[in-house]
């Protein structure tokens, strides 16, 4: 059963031939065999089990949606107010929110079974999970090797089937990288599809809530539910909601897939390339045609990145003072002291870091010269894919330069961390949807992923090619060996 | 332009993190470090160019300013580090 897709549980509960409780029972059973990946925060099964006999209850009453009673589990950047809410930091350690993000209330109320809140690095900042204050993630293919991040857990989660699917959050890659390195399906929609309101906030302008799944059809079920209109997050885009699984049957024939050719650079490592040229050769099988790209100034995303998200980061994590909830220092002077020895304390050298940065750019005298430049050369990054939107229907190319490293590899360097989402960032700062789906192993036998892109609001087609891969390839339905039982 | 152990000290002061004088020195290697991935934006020509704040353009949708309960009060105070009588406790501020 927990090798099944989201639509199949779907069809299995609306067909009664196993039930909300069932599966719940089963999924918790299979978290607390696969401890050791240390994907989960807070699991708390009898608040799994109510919410299971709830979607049996609407299930018999045949007022379910073909997402009732599937379970899925929230990374824990997305408050609850059933499950503590941590961001992985210390700083909000055992924190209960008095709400619940509306991204969980949707898929609540859509009749989703909550599974427990997953690992990540602490305030999605990282791109390996090893900033997490509750430890590594495992990679379930590798458990040398990190699973990515910042939603590690997440991606861990969905590749050990100890989920069926996953919430995530992406700033510069946190859904992309990660599903890459772990073998899954990930995608984020265009920014201001899906609500950031509960969803803990790093860098405004950039986060975007979105999906992590075996599959395109179950990203694309899922995110019937999740997305839409939130006059709560003041950024949420006002646009009627739409069936995201209406273009999952189209043909790629005639589609035209940019290729950008700096994405296939020096630092592309071999394997990568290889499998990601066999995937573009099989939409070429397909009827689709490859078209020469070009974004000249990606490169220069991780700079324009390092200056705005800790610029925002370091706005957003002001509000940890220590004085209405978060982390509180046990000795301390006055006011001023309580506050910086509980954030010095609270927040981990990742924070503590891009904290700093923001603090530095955004000070007086050089605001123009950091913020505002980063700002307009995010623009003339946008402004390059729109450029190439002229020329093609789906941007597509490698997600990461390498697959997952070791542990400790690149920890103890920030720039070379930074460099993991050399091929993510351009998309996030543009705001487009983005996806990840797997597309073969490279070296040591860990997963490679595809990324593909589409413009604004085009997530249906999006899903639909990513979809089409899928049908004619087998990849994402690989199980890492050690969660076959 | 690297920065100082000066500057990383003023700025820790600014985001209110406390800071060590070992950490000050660690911390500086770092910023630099980063700093001089983000340099590579003083050289490209951005003139006439907008800042891009919102990725679909536009300010932001404003709600009405009016003040919204939340219903559950204790909800909210069982977070506080220190509280009594549903009020946050600080350090004396005013003698």
């Amino acid at each position: 059963m927990f090798e099944k897709s989201v639509a199949d549980l779907g069809r299995a509960l609306a067909a009664k031939q196993v039930s909300a409780v069932e599966l719940a029972k089963l999924y918790l059973e299979r978290i607390e065999r696969h401890k050791q990946l240390n994907a989960f925060l807070d699991v708390r099964p009898d608040v799994t089990l109510a919410q299971a006999r709830d979607a049996d209850a609407r299930i018999a009453r045949g007022d379910a949606t073909p997402l009732t009673g599937v379970p899925v589990a929230h990374k824990d950047i997305f408050v609850t107010r059933d499950f503590a809410s941590t961001a992985s930091s210390r700083m909000l350690k055992g924190y209960m929110s008095p709400f619940d993000a509306t991204v969980v209330e949707k898929l609540g109320l859509a009749g989703m079974v909550t599974l427990g809140k997953l690992n990540c690095d602490e305030f999605a900042m990282g791109s390996s999970n090893e900033n997490s204050y509750y430890g590594n993630v495992l990679n379930p293919w590798d458990k040398t090797a990190v699973p990515g991040g910042s939603s590690g857990g997440s991606a861990a989660a969905v590749a050990a089937r100890i989920a069926p699917a996953a919430t995530a959050t992406d700033t510069g890659g946190s859904i992309r990288e990660p599903a890459a390195f772990s073998g899954i399906t990930g995608i984020k929609p265009t920014y201001g599809r899906a609500s950031r309101w509960g969803m803990i906030a790093f860098a405004s302008s950039l986060d975007q809530a979105g999906i992590m799944t075996a599959s395109a059809e179950d990203a694309a079920l899922i995110f019937n539910g999740m997305l839409g209109f939130d006059p709560k997050d003041s950024t949420s885009v006002d646009r009627a909601g739409e069936d995201y699984t209406r273009s999952l049957n189209h043909s790629v024939k005639g589609l035209r897939i940019g290729v950008p050719k700096e994405f296939f650079g020096e630092g592309l490592q071999p394997d990568v390339e290889k499998a990601v040229r066999e995937a573009l050769a099989e939409y070429v099988r397909q009827g689709a045609v490859l078209v020469d790209i070009s974004l000249p100034n990606a490169a220069l995303g991780i700079p324009v990145y390092y200056v705005i998200a800790p610029a925002e980061c370091s706005s957003n994590l002001s509000r940890f003072d220590g004085v209405r909830y978060g982390h509180r220092a046990a000795h301390y002077g006055d006011l001023d002291d309580m506050i910086k020895k509980s954030r010095a304390e609270g927040f981990g050298p990742e924070p503590r870091r891009r904290i700093l940065i923001g603090a530095y750019v955004l000070s007086h005298g050089y605001y123009d010269a950091y913020y505002i430049q980063a700002q307009k050369v995010r623009r003339i990054i946008a402004d390059e894919f729109q450029q190439a939107f002229r020329q093609c229907d789906i941007i597509a190319g490698p997600v990461t330069t390498s697959v997952a490293f070791g542990f400790g590899e690149k920890a103890a360097d920030p720039v070379a961390m930074y460099l993991s989402d050399l091929y993510t960032i351009p998309g996030s700062l543009a705001g487009i949807p983005g996806m990840s789906i797997p597309c073969g192993f490279g070296a040591k036998n860990r997963p490679v992923g595809l990324q593909l892109m589409s413009n604004y609001f085009e997530e249906a087609k999006l899903l639909g090619v990513a979809h089409q891969y899928q049908q004619a390839t087998d990849w994402h339905m690989r199980l890492p060996p050690g969660a076959k039982s | 332009m690297p920065l100082t152990s000066s500057d990383v000290k003023r700025i820790a002061h600014l985001a209110r993190i406390e800071i060590t004088e070992a950490e000050t020195e660690h911390t500086l290697g770092q910023l630099n470090g980063i700093f001089k991935l983000i340099e590579q934006l003083q050289s490209v020509d951005t003139t006439g160019i907008e800042p891009m704040s919102h990725p679909l353009g536009g300010g932001q949708r404003l709600r009405e300013d009016v003040a919204i309960d939340h219903p559950d009060r204790d909800a909210i105070m069982k977070n506080a580090p220190a509280s009594q009588d549903g009020l946050f406790l600080v350090p004396r501020v005013i003698e």
